[in-house]
């Protein structure tokens, strides 16, 4: 995988940056629901944006029956995620997804199926996907997984800061996590579908970022909503605020939900959009997915064959 | 490029829409196009030809109608108009039901066919036009169902001429034909010569769903074809929505000629944002607002408005999102803008700009646009209102921006401009936003969002925006005529006046005075005139108005802006009491009418109490004559609001001196407005007496305004006065004339009788009176925590 941006520092927590924020909701969601229509890719465009999209998937399994056996079958995937006659088609050397995505338990298994890769391994923790545990349960739980090889950690924050506004408390929160991250990248999942209003999604996102985030992600997939483009609008915006501010660049990585290769253009369209190119590589954007990938192999064969495919074409995860 | 290439640049590339389907429309028609008279084509003859703007290529050739063929098309459409009318409420709503299933069915071919003649996005054709054209039918479709018991009072105007823009060309006809079609009429619809395409393609549409031969006309041709059908003595309304400048001279030429008129014209709309409100969507609004159709829009949020505190960070976003826009050929799915609609409007474009530049103005463009028709989205920002690209509609998609340092200094720059059709206002406050909202000019305000438009919501203008509304109940009315309009007759509805002198006591000289801002005052040229009854004797003398005390009584009037701001329960208590107190006074009102007028005791009992009644009745509907709540798009409330023209000049009939005057004022005043009044001309006395009671009945100074003399001099000051809303006129043919063609500069709601008679005594228009007392204005709220 490639470099990794520079990393965000952040800054010392007052909340100007972000007291003034209003977001209005219904704007949000005209800008989201009329993006797709202004934008699109079609033919070789669309192959070369799917591949980019496959690029930066986190390929995820986060269930409590994973096992050995899974995990190294997720890795095989993340590691060739085309099938080789397809990317030979389209005269494109060879591709990877953005890094693997597994519990604490399951980052030794995947370290052993990724081999050399280099692929990285990224952990959910701090208590995911709730995150009701003692501060020192989820700093230790960070440690660990950094321990055992992740360099990745997607943390969730505590919702019941969001909800009562205690935003000096969660930015002390995330900028404890970030300390025990070390040289792990840290990505944070604010669980959008738990925070009551956009303005609320806004406001952790600041807080997240002067607390030294590395990405911010909306959601863990467990919660009934997880990664909406109104949603995504709301937090890539806070991005580009903080990036005009710091020169920082942070990273964005919706999860969940997203499981056509339609949609993954949509997120694509709007990164650009709102980010613009920098933005559009895995070193700033993820997509949190597991069956995204299967949807957009087909729509690939589709594009070499001009024959719609079937799963049973691809391999599995 | 390969896909290893793109997969590192990550452009978009081309998403070119087929035109296939629109190209054999056109050859189908030989790319030819005769006229739509009476559900047949007429042959093509004496053509011009019809391009694609984005890349001048000729896509048809089409029919330039003669003064014959308007004729035809009206005499077709009168022929209809019978059948049509007879054919009811249920059988109108099963085709224009017919007519948007059609359309929905051939979505593309519309949306297509659209973007190639106009040069607009594909994009907005099939996302915004074509749907919102099917919504219409279908709204209205539903209109007609319900006429016969929803509109019990309303009847057919008769055969309506309609004359539509370039900017909508589709739309601009639904708007147009499904109102009009729902309430029994039927239309000759002229389209614009540079979009004639899409209303030929409805015409078939037409012929498929079976509708009655000459329900709906279409011809094509230039201005002169419009006029033809302007000045066609066959029809009985004109709707036209285009430049305000031709508007004028439509109203101009229908002057005095009894047609109905609803205009929507230009604009100049501000879209002001206040600091609390959301910047990125705030930046997304102004896309919408004027980079969208190329800024061809009578709506387009044309005046950004900004709050000083917040200014320079907004034009700072403002820069970056116009750099990211993309301007290209109309079919591709993946632009932002497409192409200007002609090279003359390009050009007039242009030099708007070249002329916003020469004014100094700092200007943001985008670079990048392709060769021939287009025109990069512009933005000027540190714009003075007193530059000329502040001022006129560019109609292109050039934004100018201003600051504002408080809500207050918003609002009179927001209303600071000759137009009146929409406005945008950007705050999470909503205090705020319900503030604002109401005092601005505009037919239309969008609160945190911009161009949202719905059938069932009525959109129009104030000032030189035109007038009446289209969609919604209130544009309904626009296409329907009161059954009880007859009332107004060639014959006098007057009393017998008796000629014989009655014995009068040789009372103490009275002076009466003109009213003005609650105040007794001599007319300012000193001079008087005398009153004398029908029998020849002198009853009095009255001030000798002139065109200084008009103006010093619009003056007053205008300054009079609490009145407005009242309950409409308190306006009714005030319409009591002044009903109480002219009640005491009865017998005094009653030997006015005997001696002034020359009526029986009987008679002059009678007007006098049925002044009283009326006054009650109009101050019962002070509370009661609200607005609506528009069913329109999920998440929104679209408040429709009865608002008062502002100030109104009212010439009173001859006849019944006192319930002439108390008819008129007093529904102009129950829904907030100031008037200033010209009483009869032949017995003004009873005016003169009855400011007594208005001065005893907690009137405030300023909402009714008295001004005596020479009517018809006077009468024609109001009508030109740039600062007087509305007119209404009870007077001489000739008079309407001369008030309906002096209203058009300032773009006055008139209200004129054509000389005919009117039934003060049981005032079958009652309502009416309300309806003309106010315009609507819809207020978008969407809303969503």
């Amino acid at each position: 995988m490639s470099a990794h941006e520079q990393r965000n520092e952040g800054l010392p927590f007052h909340p100007r940056y972000f007291d003034y924020l209003n977001i209005n909701r219904s704007a949000v969601e005209r800008r989201a629901a009329t993006l797709p229509g202004r934008r699109t890719v079609k033919k070789e465009h669309q192959a070369a944006w799917l591949l980019r999209a496959i690029s930066c998937i986190d390929l995820t399994t986060l269930a409590g029956d994973d096992t050995a056996g899974n995990v190294h079958r997720l890795c095989a995937k993340a590691l060739n995620p085309v099938r080789q006659d397809l990317l030979d088609a389209m005269e494109f050397p060879s591709l990877t997804v953005g890094a693997v995505c597994v519990y604490h338990n399951m980052i030794a298994d995947a370290r052993q199926a990724l081999g050399q890769s280099g692929l990285p391994v990224a952990a959910v923790s701090t208590g995911f996907p709730a995150g009701k545990i003692s501060m020192d349960q989820k700093l230790a739980e960070i440690r660990q997984s950094v321990a055992a090889g992740a360099t990745e950690i997607d943390i969730v924050i505590s919702r019941e800061l969001v909800i009562n506004n205690k935003w000096a408390e969660l930015y002390e929160e995330v900028r404890n996590c970030r300390e025990a991250c070390g040289e792990a990248h840290m990505k944070t999942i604010l669980a959008t579908g738990e925070i009551p209003t956009l303005t609320k999604v806004a406001k952790a996102s600041w807080v997240s970022m002067l607390a030294g985030s590395d990405f911010i992600k909306t959601s863990t997939g467990k919660e009934s909503v997880n990664a909406t483009l109104p949603v995504s609008l709301v937090m890539v915006r806070a991005i580009r605020d903080y990036y005009d501010l710091t020169g920082t660049r942070v990273g964005y990585k919706p999860a969940g939900g997203i499981q056509k290769a339609k949609q993954a253009l949509d997120f694509l369209i709007l990164i650009k959009e709102e980010l613009g190119h920098d933005w559009l590589n895995n070193r700033l954007f993820r997509f949190g997915a597991s069956s995204l990938l299967s949807d957009i192999e087909r729509q690939l064969e589709h594009f070499v064959t001009g024959r719609y495919s079937a799963d049973y074409r691809h391999a599995m995860a | 490029m390969t896909v290893k290439e793109i997969f590192e640049t990550m452009d978009y590339g081309t998403a070119p829409e087929s035109d296939k389907h629109a190209m054999e429309f056109l050859s189908r028609h030989d790319r030819q196009f005769g006229l739509y008279i009476n559900g047949e084509w007429t042959p093509a003859k004496n053509t011009f030809s019809t391009l694609s703007p984005a890349t001048g290529e000729v896509l048809a050739e089409i029919t330039e109608a003669t003064p014959a063929d308007v004729d035809a098309a009206v005499k077709a459409a009168q022929e209809a108009l019978p059948g049509w009318v007879q054919a009811g409420g249920h059988q109108r709503a099963r085709y224009l039901y017919a007519l948007a299933r059609q359309i929905q069915k051939h979505a593309r071919l519309f949306a297509v066919l659209e973007s190639l003649d106009n040069g607009k996005a594909v994009r907005e054709t099939r996302d915004i036009d074509i749907p919102l054209v099917a919504r219409h039918f279908y709204h209205h479709a539903g209109w007609a169902q319900v006429m016969e018991s929803e509109l019990k009072e309303y009847c057919e105007i008769g055969v309506v001429g309609q004359i539509i823009p370039w900017n909508f060309p589709l739309l601009m006809l639904s708007w147009k034909i499904a109102p009009a079609l729902a309430m029994g009429n039927t239309v000759v619809l002229k389209p614009a010569e540079q979009t004639s395409l899409s209303a030929l393609l409805f015409a078939e549409i037409c012929q498929q769903a079976g509708l009655p031969n000459g329900v709906v006309n279409i011809i094509t041709g230039h201005g002169n074809v419009g006029e033809a059908l302007v000045n066609h003595p066959g029809v009985a309304k004109i709707a036209f929505t285009g430049s305000t400048e031709v508007g004028k001279i439509i109203r101009k030429s229908t002057a005095g000629s009894g047609k109905k008129l609803s205009l929507e014209l230009g604009g100049k709309s501000p879209f002001l944002v206040f600091e609390d409100a959301d910047l990125d969507s705030v930046v997304e609004g102004v896309v919408d607002a004027i980079w969208f159709n190329q800024g061809q829009v009578c709506c387009a949020g044309s005046r950004l408005l900004v709050q000083e505190s917040i200014a320079d960070q907004l034009y700072n976003k403002l820069k970056v999102r116009l750099r990211k826009l993309v301007v290209g050929n109309s079919l591709d799915k993946g632009i932002d803008m497409g192409a200007i609609v002609s090279q003359e409007q390009l050009a007039i474009i242009s030099a708007f700009v070249a002329k916003g530049k020469q004014e100094g103005n700092e200007v943001w463009q985008l670079e990048k646009v392709p060769a021939g028709c287009f025109f990069p989205p512009t933005l000027f920002i540190n714009v003075s209102p007193a530059s000329l690209i502040a001022q006129e509609e560019i109609f292109g998609p050039v934004l100018v921006a201003m600051t504002f340092r408080s809500h207050q200094e918003a609002i009179k720059l927001a209303n600071n401009t000759r137009y009146g059709l929409a406005a945008s206002l950007w705050t999470e406050n909503i205090n705020l936003a319900l503030d604002v909202a109401p005092k601005i000019k505009a037919g239309t305000v969008w609160i945190n969002t911009t161009n949202v438009f719905d059938a069932g919501s009525g959109f129009g203008g104030y000032r030189e925006s035109g007038f009446g509304r289209e969609g919604g109940r209130e544009g309904l009315l626009e296409y329907a005529r009161l059954k009880t309009e007859t009332a107004f007759s060639n014959q006098s509805f007057g009393f017998p006046v008796s000629k014989s002198a009655l014995p009068q006591e040789k009372p103490i000289d009275r002076t009466p005075k003109m009213y003005i801002g609650g105040k007794q005052v001599r007319p300012d040229n000193g001079y008087s005139r005398q009153v004398v009854n029908p029998a020849g004797t002198p009853v009095g003398e009255v001030g000798e108005g002139s065109r200084k005390d008009i103006r010093n009584a619009v003056e007053a009037a205008q300054a009079n802006g609490k009145w407005a701001e009242n309950t409409g329960h308190a306006r009714a208590q005030v319409l009591y009491y002044l009903a109480e107190n002219l009640s005491a006074r009865s017998r005094e009102f009653e030997d006015r009418l005997r001696h002034a007028c020359g009526y029986s005791a009987e008679n002059a009992a009678l007007e006098v109490s049925r002044s009283v009644e009326r006054i009650f009745t109009y101050a019962a509907y002070a509370d009661k004559y609200d607005g609506q709540v528009h069913s329109t798009l999920s998440r929104h409330v679209t408040l429709a609001m009865n608002e008062p023209l502002g100030v109104l000049g009212i010439v009173c009939p001859d006849e019944f001196p006192l319930l002439g005057l108390v008819s008129t004022v007093a529904p102009a005043i129950a829904l907030g407005n100031s008037v200033v009044v010209i009483p009869s001309a032949i017995a003004p006395l009873s005016a003169t007496d009855f400011y007594q009671v208005i001065d005893t009945s907690d009137v405030p100074g300023g909402t009714v305004n008295i001004i005596t003399g020479p009517r018809e001099s006077l009468s024609t000051e109001l009508a030109g006065h740039f600062d007087v809303e509305g007119l209404w006129y009870f007077g001489t043919e000739e008079g309407s004339k001369t008030m309906e063609t002096l209203a058009t500069d300032s773009m006055k709601r008139s209200w004129v009788n054509y000389g005919k008679h009117y039934d003060w005594l049981t005032n079958p228009l009652e309502r009416e009176f309300l309806r003309k007392a106010c315009e609507v204005k819809n207020i978008w709220i969407p809303y969503g925590a």
